[in-house]
């Protein structure tokens, strides 16, 4: 448009997204019948089944191969296909347009479009597949036991209904290294504080015996998880990149502004519910909850999720979905958890206050970096800002990011701890770090720097820096001693 | 009911011969010795004290009927009132003259109304017209004036464990003037007044010996008086009214008890309680005057627990049950009875009377024998595992450990001024002593946490508990045992619970130490990330380079160990031998390669020579490398 005579860079983006069943339709003519799931819907029927129909075939061609590891993705010039398969014959496919320019007409020809098959990962568009699972299975539970529910009709609704949305949040532009991780960012905290909160989550857990599991967050960080860690790592997912951005907006909003939620009256505390009721004193508020799916694995329980938040501290109560919540209860929690966790919050808004004026005025460092412990997926990141409903902003090119991806997948590809260092254009240095089960990626900026400085740099800083979080460093021992936070 | 009397009599009463015609009976408080004077002394007097094992018995000349007789501390002199004037004074002490002697006192006109020992060799004459302090020198066989006082009296009270002597003066005895002694001096302390209930008009003497005790309370002295109901005033009952006696500075009346009824009392003080007995009743209460009420004005306190009676006892010999009459007191029942019994505080059975438990636990820990109580309140607690029961275990928690914390204050400064050397301020440093109230660790690992982990209560509650317990522990800055962490881990463990142990680690709750990695490292066959938490943990810990060496070299990352002694700058220590035989079981040869080649550079490095030493035991790897390698492989000694 404006730009008609430039070049014209078109981000990746989403061409398709379906699932399918190939048992649910074995015989010609009834193809059809697999389709669990189509998006676009609008695209014809015909077309549908011979996308379906590839699928299928390519999964079944490569299984010859490998039986055990059929393919994962399929690279062609305009697209880039991803294959999943969850559950026992229930696939994802997610088909990916590659970034392309446009080169506009000159002197009469007509316009170029060159696509850019290389410039997306696998590994960072397979995470996100997944991720598309594992949060439709947090609050829908299982693809088969929807099936043995309701039969076809039940699952074809519950994805209908999840994933119209969802494919909607899906921001695959902005997705990098971090999507890769799925990590969770913990909270840096001193030993009394957290015992105050494990104190308080005991004692409501033990005043509130409906309350099944609970979490803790602060800033968006976690601090305590009652759930396992594979359940946790998508409920956080949820809560950071929808649930509380959805809220903040709100909260950011001015005191007249009518985005700003009514205050209940209360001056006792700053309690309210994220989930839920929003207001408990309105007679006609109901007090329905999203149900969550956890420990699918095997006691596959089905919870109400409360989300309770007093300034930047937000609770999580989980409770089992069989029990009806009423207006008498969530009374009663807000009645319990509201002064507690507004004093709470500002106990550790203090002490983290104090901590951050014991470790110095924040200076703007002279590198970035991410890191990732596969033990616990804690995850830490200074490139990026802030991560919204819409887009997580990355404060570094993406051609750098991209570098990060894939040293990211050098290091997936073998066991052994290494370590990898690049020096990319623009005279910024990329170093890579495995070790044992952490990696760390720094990125450093740094004119005319030698591959003997860099390194020595990184030396450095992975043993004097204080990587944030955690007070403490632990060190790894192997290779040459990361030490990072956590 | 039978666990609900929480006063009882001692179990062995001092026994002796009943008051009568022949044979008077007196008790001296301050020694808390009963003298039993035959026949004025005749034919023997007996003197029994409550440890004594055999009673002193001796005879004296029957020169009049006894008022009173009193021996000084430690036994050393006997002083014998038998006339309004005078007392005499019999040697005890070896090798001094036994003979009497007689002292008159100087105030002419003067009554002694009585008379007490402030020290081995010092007495207070008090006479209706004012006290004599007097030094008595045994070997010369007189009485030395060391000062006196002239004052009218009209009755008084010695404290023997304050050595403060009170003295009612005026028509009404209601203004008192204390006295407090100290090696040899006398002095004066602020005089203050009594506040009656009702002014009598004519002016007459209205307040009672009998209504006035002095009791050192925590250290303390008060004088407690003991308020009686009037009509004209509407007080709900009778009271105690507190004064608290300074050295210096007026008395100040601080504490008022509140006794909700009427009639006749008796006041005790044990184990710093003050014990008010009711007659009509036949029950007894107990103020604690630390613990403070809520619901009331400042130091108005209600009884801590529900009258009770004295917990009948047996006398033991004729096995008779002796219903504690309350007649007219403990005095005095020790007269017709024949045995002088002493009253403690039973404690189990406050534990069910007081359903605060915090509170129990304030009343508990200013208890003398608390801490096996304490523990099984403890214990208890936890089993009941009631609902809302937490706050209540933070609470007590939190108590225990408040004494536990100042009491390891106090012995580290005491330690540190002992180091500090035998300066001038080391003598006014004492060794903190340990009182029962003192709970460590160790007490509530071993009497009510252990056991308590195996009950089968719902684990949620258990980790609570114990992570309450830290909690407490770290308020007030007390290192926990490594054992604590050990019972946590393990609980967490047997329920299976390694993502709350995970998260537990990753926020250092559980301190980092030897003991503790090694636990964890025993555990990476049921949970894998143990491994790395523990490595950390050695890392941190930074003495334990050894070990994660071992650690690294038992998961066959013999590089990786190399690399990490390599850093640590230990490489040119290390046994070779340790890691050639780990690389050899590797069954990697190019592993097994690159880590001889690295001990041949040190060994060239160090001694100018590839080749290994004797010493190192190396033989056999260096012949698998030949039989390997070819032997045209190993490293050449450089040439010179």
């Amino acid at each position: 448009m404006a730009s008609g005579m430039q070049e014209k860079q078109y981000t990746p983006s989403l061409l398709s997204f379906f699932i399918y069943n190939p048992k649910f339709g074995p015989r010609e003519g009834e193809e059809e019948k697999k389709i669990l799931f189509y998006h676009p819907s609008e695209v014809e029927k015909n077309e549908k089944i011979r996308n379906v129909g590839l699928c299928e075939a390519i999964v079944q061609f490569t299984r010859t191969f490998c039986p055990t590891k059929p393919a994962k993705s399929l690279h062609t010039q305009k697209n880039r296909q991803f294959f999943h398969e969850p559950e026992e014959n229930f696939w994802m496919v997610m088909v990916v347009r590659n970034p392309m320019i446009e080169k506009p007409s000159k002197d009469g020809k007509p316009a170029t479009i060159e696509y850019q098959e290389e410039e997306i990962l696998d590994s960072v568009y397979g995470a996100v597949l997944r991720q598309c699972y594992s949060m439709y299975k947090l609050f829908n539970g299982t693809f088969s036991r929807a099936f043995e529910a309701g039969g076809v009709e039940l699952l074809r609704q519950k994805l209908e209904k999840f994933f119209y949305r969802y494919l909607q949040t899906l921001h695959l532009q902005s997705c990098d290294l971090l999507d890769v991780f799925g990590g969770i960012s913990f909270f840096p905290l001193d030993k009394m504080t957290y015992l105050k909160i494990q104190s308080f989550v005991n004692r409501v857990e033990e005043s509130l015996s409906l309350v099944k599991y609970t979490a803790f967050l602060y800033n968006d960080q976690l601090i305590w998880s009652g759930l396992e860690q594979d359940d946790m790592r998508i409920l956080y997912k949820y809560l950071t990149t929808s649930l509380f951005p959805r809220h903040t907006e709100p909260e950011l909003a001015g005191r007249d502004s009518p985005l700003r939620p009514e205050v209940a009256g209360n001056l006792l505390h700053y309690g309210r519910f994220l989930t839920g009721p929003a207001n408990l004193k309105d007679p006609e508020a109901k007090f329905r909850f999203p149900r969550i799916f956890v420990n699918t694995e095997d006691s596959y329980e089905e919870l109400h999720l409360i989300v309770y938040k007093a300034m930047s501290a937000a609770v999580c109560f989980m409770i089992n979905a069989s029990v009806e919540l009423t207006r008498e209860f969530c009374e009663q929690l807000d009645a319990l958890v509201g002064p507690q966790l507004t004093l709470l919050a500002s106990d550790i808004c203090e002490q983290y206050n104090i901590n951050r004026r014991i470790s110095g005025p924040e200076k703007e460092p002279q590198f970035k970096f991410i890191y990732f412990n596969h033990m616990n997926l804690a995850e830490k990141s200074t490139i990026h800002m802030r991560k919204t409903a819409s887009v997580s902003l990355t404060s570094v090119h993406p051609d750098l990011m991209k570098i990060l991806g894939d040293i990211n997948c050098d290091f997936a590809r073998v066991d052994e701890d290494e370590e990898i260092i690049v020096k990319a254009m623009t005279d910024y240095w990329v170093v890579g770090k495995k070790s044992d089960q952490r990696e760390l990626y720094v990125i450093l900026n740094q004119k005319n720097a030698n591959l003997i400085e860099v390194n020595e740099e990184v030396k450095r800083l992975c043993a004097t820096q204080d990587m944030t979080t955690l007070k403490t460093v632990s060190c790894s021992c192997f290779n040459d001693s990361i030490s990072v936070m956590q | 009911m039978d666990n609900e009397y929480y006063l009882e009599l001692s179990e062995n009463p001092v026994q002796f011969e009943n008051a009568s015609t022949v044979n008077n009976v007196f008790f001296d408080e301050a020694n808390k010795q009963v003298f039993a004077v035959r026949s004025g002394g005749a034919t023997g007097v007996v003197v029994k004290g409550p440890e004594d094992k055999s009673p002193i018995a001796f005879r004296m000349d029957d020169k009049g009927e006894v008022k009173c007789i009193k021996f000084s501390l430690g036994n050393k002199i006997l002083a014998v009132q038998r006339t309004p004037k005078s007392v005499d004074f019999i040697n005890f002490i070896p090798d001094y003259p036994h003979l009497e002697f007689s002292h008159e006192c100087k105030t002419k006109n003067a009554n002694v109304l009585g008379f007490c020992w402030t020290n081995w060799n010092e007495i207070v004459f008090v006479t209706d017209q004012g006290i004599e302090f007097y030094q008595v020198l045994p070997d010369k066989r007189t009485l030395k004036m060391l000062k006196s006082q002239s004052i009218n009296v009209n009755w008084y009270i010695y404290c023997p464990e304050t050595a403060v002597l009170l003295l009612s003066t005026t028509v009404q005895g209601n203004v008192l003037q204390p006295f407090a002694f100290k090696n040899g001096t006398m002095s004066k302390m602020s005089k203050f007044e009594i506040e009656l209930p009702m002014v009598p008009k004519p002016a007459k003497l209205s307040l009672s010996e009998r209504d006035i005790a002095v009791a050192s309370i925590y250290g303390e002295v008060y004088v407690m008086y003991l308020k009686h109901h009037s009509r004209s005033t509407n007080s709900s009952g009778a009271e105690v009214v507190l004064y608290h006696l300074l050295r210096e500075g007026p008395c100040k009346k601080i504490h008022v008890l509140k006794l909700n009824t009427t009639g006749k009392f008796a006041l005790n003080v044990v184990d710093n309680l003050v014990v008010v007995h009711h007659q009509s009743s036949q029950t007894s209460i107990i103020f604690d005057i630390k613990l403070r009420e809520p619901d009331c004005a400042m130091n108005v306190h209600q009884p801590v627990l529900p009258a009770r009676s004295i917990h009948p006892c047996k006398i033991p010999l004729t096995g008779a049950l002796c219903l504690f009459l309350y007649l007219i007191f403990l005095l005095l029942s020790v007269y017709l009875s024949g045995y002088l019994w002493y009253l403690q505080v039973k404690l189990q059975p406050t534990v069910n009377l007081l359903q605060d438990k915090g509170k129990l636990m304030d009343f508990l820990l200013r208890r003398r024998d608390c801490k096996m109580v304490i523990l099984s309140v403890c214990s208890q607690m936890l089993e009941g595992g009631e609902k809302g029961n937490l706050p209540v275990v933070a609470t007590v928690f939190d108590k225990l450990n408040q004494v536990y914390k100042e009491y390891l204050e106090a012995e580290q400064a005491y330690t540190v001024a002992m180091e500090s050397g035998p300066s001038r301020f080391s003598n006014s440093y004492k060794r903190p002593v340990r009182t029962q109230a003192v709970i460590d660790q160790s007490d509530m690992y071993t009497h009510v946490l252990s056991a308590f982990t195996e009950k089968k209560v719902i684990n949620k509650f258990i980790i609570a508990v114990l992570m309450e317990y830290i909690r407490s522990l770290n308020q007030f800055q007390i290192t926990v045992q490594h054992y604590l962490y050990e019972l946590v881990i393990k609980t967490l463990v047997q329920h299976n619970l390694f993502y709350m142990l995970h998260q537990f680690l990753q926020y250092h709750v559980l301190s980092d130490s030897k003991p503790l990695a090694c636990l964890l490292l025993s555990l990476e066959s049921t949970y894998p990330p143990a491994h790395q938490l523990s490595l950390d943990m050695l890392k941190r810990l930074s003495t334990a380079n050894d070990e994660i060496v071992e650690v690294l070299l038992s998961k066959q990352q013999v590089l990786g160990a190399l690399r990490f002694v390599r850093s640590v700058g230990g490489h040119d220590n290390v046994s070779a031998r340790k890691f050639l035989d780990a690389a050899r079981q590797t069954n990697d040869t190019m592993l097994f390669y690159t880590i001889f080649r690295f001990f041949e550079q040190r060994n060239l490095r160090l001694r100018g020579n590839p080749a290994f030493n004797q010493g190192e035991h190396c033989e056999e790897h260096v012949a698998y490398f030949k039989e390997v390698f070819g032997e045209q492989t190993l490293m050449k000694p450089p040439t010179k």
